[in-house]
């Protein structure tokens, strides 16, 4: 029998992953009640920016330890590359459509998206590992982990602090509240709604690309990556409520947990368990569970 | 009022199909029949699109069915067509039939995640047993025909004709249901549901039929595409396969039940010659194309067609 210390330390480091790879999903869809399946490639786009960015920098002879301002770095430059183009030039006509088109025109985007990749690295696997062995392990219960985990679990937990401050506390994100509640109500009070449009969706790509750039050190960056991303960030998202901050964090927990718990104990069911979990919410509490009532508008 | 032209055009296209296949290249015979099982799924999509609704799960079913085909062909040695593709049919229609009651009940995005959930299921099953093939998934023998085996030359050209009358018999089908009452119902619900509850239909029940057709045409599409390409793998449940489906849908339209069709095989075409030309950037060609038929034809290219005939 295994331990339950193993499967809360995985289950964590798992948990922080799929928080930073998902909160932006739930962000974009919050403010803009958009699904973006562009997130995936966002994810795609940071992991092979981080990979190949820091391949350079080390190959350079610069200071390893400055690679993890490279892997942000990375993930900034993608970022502002795609994102403001995706939403000034594409998007931002379509916001009078219905949910699902918007939806399809993301998928298209990531179709798109997917190719832009290849063109750009090409469709050799990348692998920089010195980021993830440069700190070394601890030790958890006879058990080795490389400490690079840590680092995850604290960028989700400062990201976590960080968003909620700046949507609780701020005076941007006072405003924000107020264009989430009712979008033309605030422009006609002279809130720049177009510029939060594109603040928000850039932020939430953001951070898709940024856990992309800090996973490439962990694992080979193939084409095809952020594939997978997209469905688990959904599951992660629509458990804890689209749309809602708690609910990415607890989506995350949930998720990482019962993955983690199943890899452990019960290997062949580690997919299903997964979506087991996101349907078995659906069914039960549609709007996730971090979810208030919503109010009808006439 | 015009007279209803689609039965006759459904009997000439399948004509078209028998006399013209004999001329088509065995690739092309591929082609076409891998059109007629995607058509069948995108024809099950059409219907519920129609009352509003984008099912991003589509694959669940499509998967049943290849697996209904593959298992029959490998347990008991069944390989005539036919009977691959209403068994694959009705066990999807069976599952949908009782996951039906959880997802009448849903509405836009959810719906979607939903049904995409339930396909992800399955596929997180399939690929972790190892009695269906695990990730590799297995192959198939090439199909039988009432139970003949026709040579090597005339395989593709049997399946393909079988493919045609299948896919255009359903469209027939589904356009008679389309002008029954509860056809009739789809897009009445799109439209303002809470009117159609205060006609005394019931949404829930509409839309449950609806989806039970839909499992059933993927089902069957799914067996024949099994039986085609001869190989199934857990690939077919993953959320892409839904992905295309849905694109098809998109790129044809709800306008006819040609459409998804039509739609099929434009689709398969540009696949062909984008992956042709670049394979690289295929997906980059495909995705451009799913952009400029969501901006310039909003309604499928079935609008067409319909446009020039009223100028």
């Amino acid at each position: 029998m295994v331990q339950v210390g193993p499967v809360l330390v995985d289950g964590i480091i798992y948990s922080a992953w799929l928080f930073i790879a998902a909160v932006g999903l739930t962000l974009v869809y919050g403010v803009m009640k958009i699904l973006n399946v562009t997130h995936g490639s966002f994810y795609a786009l940071g992991a092979y920016a981080g990979a190949s960015l820091t391949g350079v920098w080390l190959a350079r002879g610069l200071p390893p330890m400055l690679s993890y301002a490279v892997l942000l770095g990375g993930a900034l430059l993608v970022t502002l590359v795609f994102a403001p183009v995706i939403e000034r030039g594409l998007l931002r006509f379509m916001y009078a459509k219905d949910e699902v088109v918007i939806l399809l025109v993301t998928y298209a985007l990531f179709l798109i998206l997917e190719d832009t990749i290849k063109l750009i690295w090409g469709v050799n696997p990348y692998f920089v590992a010195e980021p993830y062995a440069l700190l070394g392990s601890f030790e958890v219960g006879g058990l080795r982990y490389p400490t690079y985990n840590l680092i995850l679990v604290g960028l989700a937990l400062a990201l976590a602090a960080g968003l909620a401050w700046t949507l609780r506390a701020t005076r941007s994100g006072k405003l924000l509240a107020a264009v989430i509640h009712d979008p033309e109500m605030s422009r006609a009070l002279g809130v720049n709604v177009d510029r939060f449009y594109l603040v928000t969706f850039s932020l939430g790509c953001f951070l898709a690309a940024l856990g992309g750039s800090f996973t490439s050190p962990t694992v080979s960056v193939v084409p095809g990556l952020g594939v997978d991303v997209i469905v688990l960030s959904f599951a992660v998202v629509v458990i804890g409520g689209l749309g809602s901050l708690p609910g990415a964090a607890l989506g995350a927990v949930i998720v990482g947990l019962v993955r983690s718990a199943s890899v452990h104990y019960m290997p062949q069911v580690e997919l299903f368990v997964i979506y087991f979990v996101m349907a078995m919410v659906l069914a039960f509490r549609p709007r996730g569970l971090f979810s208030l009532a919503e109010p009808r508008r006439i | 009022m015009t007279r209803d032209r689609t039965p006759l055009l459904l009997a000439a296209i399948l004509a078209a199909v028998v006399a013209g296949g004999l001329a088509l290249p065995q690739w092309a015979l591929f082609i076409l029949t891998v059109a007629c099982a995607q058509g069948l799924v995108v024809l099950g999509l059409m219907l519920l699109l129609r009352a509003g609704l984008v099912s991003f799960g589509q694959a669940l079913y499509y998967c049943i069915g290849a697996y209904t085909a593959g298992g029959l062909a490998r347990a008991f040695k069944i390989g005539d067509i036919f009977v691959q593709m209403f068994a694959g049919s009705a066990l999807a229609a069976l599952v949908a039939l009782v996951l039906g009651f959880l997802l009448a009940r849903y509405r836009g995005i959810f719906f979607g995640l939903l049904s995409l959930a339930l396909s992800m299921i399955l596929y997180g099953l399939i690929v972790k047993s190892e009695a269906l093939g695990s990730t590799d998934g297995f192959n198939l023998l090439p199909s039988t025909l009432f139970g003949v085996r026709p040579s090597a030359a005339w395989v593709r050209y049997a399946v393909a004709v079988a493919a045609a009358c299948v896919a255009l018999g359903a469209a027939f089908l589904i356009h008679r249901f389309l002008n029954t009452p509860l056809g009739r119902l789809g897009p009445a619900i799109k439209d303002n549901e809470i009117r159609v509850e205060y006609m005394g239909a019931s949404v829930r029940y509409a839309i449950h039929v609806n989806y039970v057709i839909a499992a059933a045409l993927a089902g069957a599409g799914g067996a024949l595409a099994a039986s085609t390409v001869g190989h199934i793998d857990p690939e077919m449940a993953y959320w892409t396969t839904s992905g295309e489906f849905v694109f098809i849908a998109i790129l044809a339209g709800t306008g006819s039940v040609i459409a998804p069709f039509l739609g099929a095989l434009i689709f398969g075409a540009i696949h062909t010659i984008a992956y042709d030309v670049s394979p690289n950037t295929w997906q980059l060609s495909m995705g451009a194309a799913l952009l400029l038929a969501i901006v310039f034809l909003p309604e499928g290219l079935w609008s067409l067609f319909v446009r020039r005939k009223a100028a």
